[in-house]
């Protein structure tokens, strides 16, 4: 069982580094906004579960505590990049330049 | 065995972690406008978070959980103060 744990944290780590990756080579703010979610999402919860696994079958009862941590991070996420990708069209807009016609002329 | 295993992939999980930590303070130094830095600043939140709740593992013990999710918690407000500060300027009106 410690097996299967040990993959969902690598596996959770591994989706965490691709999303910094991501974020350190795309080329705009609106493609960079993109990979860190896969991290905060998907590779918490895989780590969180990997945790769980591992905490049940050392106390040989159910340890859940850590799904709270899951859900506000599934709930706090999109609220925080959302409120982050207002601020920045404001911002271009208020300097003048069109995000969409960035991201056009650039393909 | 079986722990021998799991000690080696929560050390690797912690290095990789360590790795994302390093890419994402690469871009708040690089990142061209404000929103970039803010951005990097909560990906590094998230992975200090995670790399916590790995030392926790690693030593079996329950504490690291709530400095986890504190941290957690901090992330999610001093994000959303800086979003606020650069849509509006201040943060509280």
């Amino acid at each position: 069982m410690s097996y299967l744990a040990g993959i969902l944290i690598v596996a959770g780590a591994l989706l965490v580094v691709a999303g910094a990756l991501g974020l350190l080579t795309l080329k705009t703010f609106y493609d960079r906004v993109h990979p860190p979610t896969m991290g905060t999402t998907l590779g918490t919860g895989l780590m969180l579960a990997g945790s769980m696994l591992y905490f049940s079958v050392l106390d040989a009862r159910p340890v859940l505590h850590e799904a709270l941590i899951g859900i506000f991070m599934t709930l706090s996420t999109p609220v925080t990049y959302m409120l982050l990708v207002r601020a920045a069209l404001h911002r271009d807009r208020a300097e003048g330049r069109d995000p969409l016609q960035e991201t056009t002329s650039r393909r | 065995m079986s722990t021998a295993f799991f000690q080696g992939a929560v050390a690797l999980a912690q290095l990789l972690l360590g790795l994302a930590m390093l890419f994402c303070a690469c871009r708040l130094v690089r990142g061209p406008r404000a929103q970039d830095r803010v951005l990097a600043l909560d990906a590094l939140y998230v992975t200090a978070m995670l790399l916590i709740l790995t030392v926790g593992i690693r030593t079996g013990t329950a504490l690291y959980f709530e400095a986890a999710l504190v941290i957690g918690m901090l992330g999610f407000v001093s994000t959303a103060a800086l979003a606020k500060f650069l849509l509006r300027g201040e943060v509280i009106e």
